[in-house]
């Protein structure tokens, strides 16, 4: 009964404070919706919609994404372009690193790591200072029914095509340049693409099928020393690939 | 030292003070205060004044500052495209003739991020925060950022388009640039991702022109329409964290704008062009308190407001260079 008697005194609203609270409430929605956006980033990465091989001395995928400073100044090292930067459909992986092997390996041209030196953030990581050091991930025979070798099958021409745009450094050809692989055509008996230009000793090897020495087939076959810099998955001339990167995953060793 | 902290506190999003009281003014103030209360042929010398302002409207700093973002974006893209390394890299991290150069804030959240800090980035950090302190902090934003320059014609189109009233200015409350500074901190130390960089137009745009474009341009086109056609200038005025940690760079630095009381009219000229109109307060008649007012932090350094005033009462000013030369 008291309660009806002492009503609560309620100001009228001013027009000012309505423009004000209005702009209170704008501000709140218009940041709501930045962070929102920027959170989107998120599902990219946990969804793993685009897994990337990342270029040599990358830290594993999260610090990696941690540390990277979306600078690109990796891409502007390498030599044969290999390095190419993650569109928005990566998420937070926008403006970060990574190589599409089957369109442009790295082929370790630059000798050292330039990459890593060029990163300034320790993204790829300095502890790497040859490219034996590297381990992007390791390659695996994923078509062993398509891979020439395998069937005892040879291989003339391009090993891409005649209008493939990628590079490759041909010691025989040139020591300081790589060249266009559509200018460097082979004409192989038995293809061993993948064991010829990888640029790692004793990665991979081609072994013979079986002991029959009229039976020349043979398969590749890849060791511990692999770094998974790409070279066999791009160089392979069957389309799919017959051998692919697996890229490093938490647990492997660095 | 308060009307420093004030200014501070004002670029954190606190509202400008009202007018202040008459016992605040310094004496010079009083009587220019004073002596601007009589009206004796004020309006003769307004009229004189604005005429020759439209005959010859100045845009002498703004023509130079947009000469500066194009050459310093262009020398990043160039030092690319033709290789001759002049800055490689891009806004965020580069190399400036061999010398580490890394963005503060993207600094700041790779560090969050990623926790661990080597000394190439403390480096570039170091350098571009002495480089940033000595040009006056947000400096970088009006005279180096390739967003500002779009904005900036954005805010062009906005301008038109609520003369003819088709569209209104929305504005917003200046202390939400604080919370997405912290907010975008906290998640970049919690989730260890750099969370902003994946919205930073600034980034986006950088590497779109260095390394070609893509669809992160999308986000970019999006802020652009929604300062067109709902708030002018939002990005900047209201959300970026780029412009608050430049902002506290600048808190001490020698270069400002700065306010001379004496001929000023009083037209808020300079407030109705500037990006950061708080800061521009102290040209409200009767709020000055001394003669010369350097400008807070969260100004810019755009000159806008140096090439439109009529009585050139606002000018650039080097501390301790000024009384060099």
């Amino acid at each position: 009964m008291t309660d009806a008697k002492t009503p609560p005194t309620k100001k009228p609203v001013t027009v000012r404070q309505l423009r004000e609270r209005r702009q209170v409430l704008r501000s709140i929605g218009a940041g709501a919706g930045v962070i929102g956006a920027a959170m989107l980033g998120f599902f990219p990465v946990m969804k793993k919609w685009t897994e990337r091989l990342r270029p040599p001395g990358a830290l594993l995928e999260d610090p990696f994404l941690a540390a990277c400073i979306k600078c690109g100044q990796c891409v502007q090292v390498c030599p044969v372009e290999a390095i190419k930067l993650g569109d928005l459909d990566e998420g937070f992986g926008v403006g970060v690193p990574y190589i599409d092997a089957r369109s442009q390996a790295c082929d370790f041209s630059c000798d050292a790591v330039q990459c890593v030196l060029a990163c300034p953030t320790g993204a790829l990581s300095h502890d790497t200072d040859t490219k034996e050091q590297v381990h992007m991930g390791v390659a695996r025979l994923s078509r062993p029914k398509a891979c020439l070798a395998r069937l005892g099958k040879g291989f003339k021409g391009p090993a891409r095509g005649a209008d493939h745009p990628g590079l490759h450094r041909y010691m025989e050809v040139d020591r300081w340049n790589p060249i266009l692989i559509s200018d460097h055509p082979y004409d192989l008996e038995l293809c061993d693409l993948c064991v010829r230009e990888c640029p790692i000793v004793g990665a991979i090897t081609l072994e013979r099928i079986n002991l029959d020495p009229s039976d020349l087939r043979g398969t590749p076959v890849v060791f511990d020393k692999c770094v998974g810099c790409g070279m066999c998955e791009m160089i392979c001339p069957v389309d799919p690939p017959a051998i692919v990167i697996d890229k490093r995953q938490p647990g492997e060793d660095a | 030292m308060m009307s420093l902290l004030t200014s501070i506190a004002e670029m954190f999003g606190r509202a400008p003070g009202s007018k202040p009281d008459d016992s605040a003014y310094s004496e010079g103030a009083r009587a220019l205060h004073d002596a601007k209360r009589t009206k004796e042929g004020k309006k003769e010398r307004v009229a004189a004044i604005k005429a020759e302002r439209d005959l010859h409207p100045s845009h002498k700093w703004r023509n130079r500052r947009w000469a500066s973002i194009l050459i310093v974006n262009a020398l990043f893209i160039v030092s690319f495209s033709w290789d001759i390394q002049l800055i490689e890299g891009s806004l965020s991290a580069s190399r400036v003739v061999g010398f580490h150069f890394a963005d503060l804030n993207a600094s700041l959240q790779v560090m969050l991020a990623f926790k661990e800090i080597l000394i190439n980035l403390v480096i570039g950090t170091a350098t571009v925060l002495l480089l940033w302190w000595l040009l006056g902090g947000r400096t970088f934003c009006s005279w180096v950022c390739p967003y500002h320059l779009l904005a900036e014609l954005g805010e062009y189109i906005h301008l038109r388009l609520t003369s003819m009233k088709l569209v209104r200015d929305m504005a917003m409350h200046r202390g939400l640039r604080t919370v997405l500074y912290i907010v975008f901190a906290g998640l970049a130390f919690g989730s260890g991702y750099t969370v902003f960089e994946a919205i930073s137009p600034v980034g986006i745009l950088s590497r779109a022109m260095i390394y070609g474009p893509g669809l992160a341009l999308i986000w970019v086109v999006v802020l652009l329409l929604f300062e067109v056609f709902f708030t002018r200038r939002a990005w900047c005025r209201y959300m970026c964290p780029i412009g608050l940690t430049y902002g506290m760079v600048g808190i001490t630095s020698p270069v400002h704008v700065t306010y001379n009381l004496e001929n000023c009219l009083h037209e808020g000229d300079c407030r109705a062009v500037c990006l950061v109109p708080h800061v521009l307060e102290v040209t409200k008649k009767g709020y000055a308190l001394k003669e010369d007012v350097a400008l807070g932090p969260d100004c810019t350094r755009c000159g806008l407001c140096v090439d439109v005033c009529p009585t050139n009462s606002l000018t650039y000013d080097v501390m301790g260079l000024n009384k060099l030369l």
